[in-house]
């Protein structure tokens, strides 16, 4: 074998690694919660940015300006997904879904850092065409240029382990994050009657086809199990444009809908759903330790829920 | 020329209405070939279409059961293979057997009046049809779907989804089996005789097309008495001999101006000939007469034999064992689905969340393979109104989204005992969460976390909760008449004016 053989035999080799890269090699590969933060620190990056006062798109280019732009998180020709809640077949009105505006904007942005693709899907509560279509995000992402993925059948998921979890050990995962480079969560802060917050960590939910597992074995331990899969979110950026005060996460109407225009966005999940809880309770009373998947979230590493040590920006626009 | 007329609409009739059928995706909004059929028309007593179909009739014979039931062109579509495959494939003239049609339509007036809808679904055409569609075409076409989207998911494009391929009940599966075993049977070996014996739409038809206004006729001065129309006749019509035909089974298929080489049979208006004296009764086919009883048999016996169970529930709470079966919203009550449903299964079919199936003995023996809202797959969407929408038969009326809102076809029971934030001490809410109403919330237990409570008045009983129940604590039970389900009363939350980041 000469020199050149040799060169093209090892590129090869890296690139079917590199092709190959899930499972063991995310893990190898996946940045630990703990060690995000302290890069950002020594990046001079925000942990938090928390914006008030905004439109949707706005509050989310401050947020990023504060958390180091964009391309902190999406490398040129990178495979993104967009997890956005799309649970209900709701209109945007009715706070139950993600707001389109918002999730436009981030596929402009992933586009503006060169991303090869910019994927969407949930798995959602509702029959899946009706929110895909109602919540206006299926229109508005293909609009914007991103891919709307579909997530109603049980052969877009993939088993993975979960060996960090406490009551869940293993769940099937829908194979657009695990294929993905990065992959972004995006929820709306509303309240929810049993887990009595939904934020970051409870929307992982849709990432995941068998949900009735987490309620039988123990909804608030299950919602922190399931944050400590091997691909994290880049980042969680929380919707808080409108929250749904009562009656959640379905609502009945817009009775329930607080107009609130705020965004919080962290690397750190336990923290963004902290800051979110918080800023949850000027609307409505639910104390923080009754939503008790974040501090179980804590346990397990995720983050930290004392967001007073944290290099927090709060801008009102 | 009036052969190919027949065959390029029937074709498409067919087509449109079978896509109408199978269609998952939505893509035909509010299929309406289904709404113009004989059945359906007459259950809904949609007037000003049984109208144009008796006038229609009357002026252009049994045109409908060539062009438009979907049941009639399926059997020429045997009859063509049969007819592809052997050349010297031949009918001739039998006789019509006025007392055997006219016997089982009597029978089945007689069924349909004492409840047992369920015979006059297993024949009607449309519905007969639309089950073969339902039961047997629609999961291959789910098949060619879900290749298409493996296919299409490889090259990173999501137009074609992934959708589940199941058979939801093993009785209208069978029944519909045996519909396409028999009548293609029947159809590929005797033509349209299960047109002219069996269905009733076709005995109706038949009676009113004796006195059409346009007919078949032959030309006597140009006739030869060749036989070859009547040989070619799939509805064994044509008495050669005697120059005669039998208006009460001619299809008006054109088969026989299309085969006639002395051009002398035409489609005219009678004024334009001397009608013929129809011929006398010859004798009787025994053997056929035989098959055709025992077919029916067969067709009528073996559902009701092999119908399973009512679906049982594992639970051991005694509400359980009072579980009625729930009727689909707009249904008003299991007697008005009962008289109007021939269980053509297009709402079925077109039910986005897969929560209408086929009922087994739910209804009672007549109301077998009528639709019932079962909640394994899915639940009710509560601003989905797509099966009042479709159903041809007015057996589930039109609702609209408010009417909805407030349609209450059953009522949700809750057993604490089994649920499992009593039994594990853990959150859970999965029920309340997908209650679209708070008939189902979430009220503090103990230790911050909450248990479902239930108010059953506000119920719209659309699933949610037994959908998604882990442990099948909570379940809904039909109500047997529909009731309206009240209001829920708005939140009142005093509006916060100064508020900050709130850390």
């Amino acid at each position: 074998m000469d020199r050149r053989d040799f060169l093209k035999t090892l590129a090869a080799a890296g690139a079917m690694l590199t092709v190959k890269s899930n499972g063991v090699m995310d893990i190898m590969a996946s940045t630990l919660p703990g060690t995000a933060t302290a890069q950002a620190a020594a990046d001079n990056y925000a942990d938090m940015a928390a914006i008030m006062n905004g439109e949707p798109a706005a509050m989310l280019r401050a947020a990023l300006e504060q958390l180091g732009g964009i391309k902190r998180f999406v490398k040129k020709g990178d495979k993104v997904v967009l997890k956005p809640n799309i649970g209900w077949d709701r209109t945007p009105e009715l706070a139950a879904n993600t707001n389109p505006e918002l999730i436009v904007e981030m596929i402009k942005q992933c586009q503006s850092a060169g991303a090869a693709e910019v994927k969407v899907f949930d798995h959602t509560c509702d029959e899946w065409t009706r929110c895909y279509d109602h919540s206006g995000i299926e229109k508005a992402v293909k609009g914007a240029g991103g891919i709307m993925v579909p997530a109603n059948e049980e052969s877009y998921y993939q088993e993975i382990e979960l060996p960090k979890g406490k009551a869940l050990k293993k769940a099937k995962v829908h194979k657009a994050i695990l294929e993905s480079d990065v992959w972004f969560n995006m929820p709306i802060l509303k309240n929810h009657g049993g887990a009595r917050l939904t934020i970051a960590m409870k929307n992982h939910m849709g990432i995941v086809w068998d949900r009735r597992a987490f309620h039988s074995q123990g909804l608030q331990e299950c919602i922190a199990d399931i944050t400590t899969l091997s691909k994290p979110a880049a980042l969680h950026i929380v919707d808080a444009y409108r929250i749904m005060t009562d009656n959640g996460p379905q609502g009945r109407n817009a009775n329930d809908v607080v107009l609130t225009k705020a965004l919080f966005a962290s690397t750190d999940i336990v923290a963004v759903d902290t800051a979110a809880a918080k800023f949850f309770n000027q609307f409505r009373q639910i104390p923080l330790e009754t939503v008790s998947h974040i501090e179980n979230g804590q346990k397990l590493g995720m983050g930290t829920m004392d967001i007073d040590k944290l290099n927090v920006k709060r801008i009102k626009l | 020329m009036l052969k190919k007329i027949r065959v390029v609409l029937a074709i498409a009739v067919i087509a449109i209405l079978t896509f109408g059928f199978i269609d998952f995706a939505g893509i035909i909004e509010n299929p309406w070939l289904q709404k113009i059929q004989f059945a359906p028309a007459l259950f809904s007593l949609s007037i000003a279409t049984l109208i144009i179909l008796v006038v229609g009739t009357l002026l252009f014979g049994r045109v409908y059961c060539s062009v438009i039931c979907p049941l009639g062109i399926f059997q020429d579509l045997f009859n063509w293979i049969a007819k592809k495959t052997n050349k010297k494939k031949k009918y001739g003239y039998k006789p019509e057997r006025p007392w055997l049609r006219w016997g089982i339509l009597a029978a089945l007036i007689v069924a349909w009046i004492f409840g047992f809808t369920f015979l006059v679904s297993l024949v009607e055409p449309y519905s007969a049809y639309g089950r073969m569609a339902t039961q047997l075409f629609k999961p291959l076409y789910i098949l060619g779907n879900n290749l298409l989207a493996v296919i299409s998911e490889k090259t990173g494009s999501y137009t074609f989804f992934f959708v589940e391929l199941t058979i939801r009940s093993v009785t209208s599966f069978t029944v519909a089996v045996l519909t396409l075993g028999i009548i293609g049977f029947i159809s590929f070996k005797f033509g349209r005789t299960w047109c002219n014996t069996i269905c009733p739409v076709g005995t109706v038809l038949g009676g009113l097309s004796r006195f059409s206004v346009f007919k078949v006729q032959i030309d006597t001065n140009k006739c030869n008495h060749c036989s070859l129309c009547s040989r070619k006749c799939k509805a064994y019509c044509i008495d050669s001999a005697n120059q005669a035909i039998d208006y009460s089974r001619c299809v008006t298929c054109f088969d026989c101006i299309d085969n006639c080489k002395q051009n002398a049979i035409k489609y005219v208006p009678v004024w334009k000939k001397a009608k013929k004296v129809e011929s006398a009764s010859a004798p009787v086919d025994e053997s056929k007469r035989q098959f055709l009883k025992s077919a029916l048999a067969v067709a009528t016996m073996t559902p009701a034999t092999l119908a399973v169970k009512a679906a049982e529930h594992t639970c051991g709470c005694d509400i359980r064992e009072k579980l009625v079966p729930l009727s689909p919203p707009g249904s008003i009550s299991h007697k008005n689905l009962l008289q109007h449903c021939t269980a053509c299964h297009l709402c079925i079919s077109k039910c986005p969340s897969n929560v209408l199936k086929p009922a087994g003995l739910e209804y009672g023996i007549g109301g077998i393979m009528q639709p019932v809202m079962k909640f394994d797959k899915g639940y009710c969407n509560y601003d989905c109104t797509v099966c009042s929408e479709i159903c041809p038969n007015g057996a589930i009326k039109p609702l609209t989204v408010e009417q909805k809102h407030k349609t209450q076809p059953g009522k949700v029971a809750f057993s604490q005992c089994q649920c499992v934030v009593e039994v594990n001490g853990t959150s859970c809410g999965a029920c309340a969460e997908h209650c679209p109403t708070q008939a189902v919330r979430m009220v503090p237990y103990k230790n911050g976390i909450t248990i479902p409570e239930i108010h059953p008045e506000l119920c719209v009983g659309c699933g949610g909760c037994e959908f998604i129940c882990p442990v099948k604590a909570i379940f809904i039970n039909g109500n047997e008449v529909h009731l309206e389900a009240k209001e829920p009363e708005n939140t009142k939350r005093e509006a916060v004016e100064d508020f900050g980041f709130g850390f």
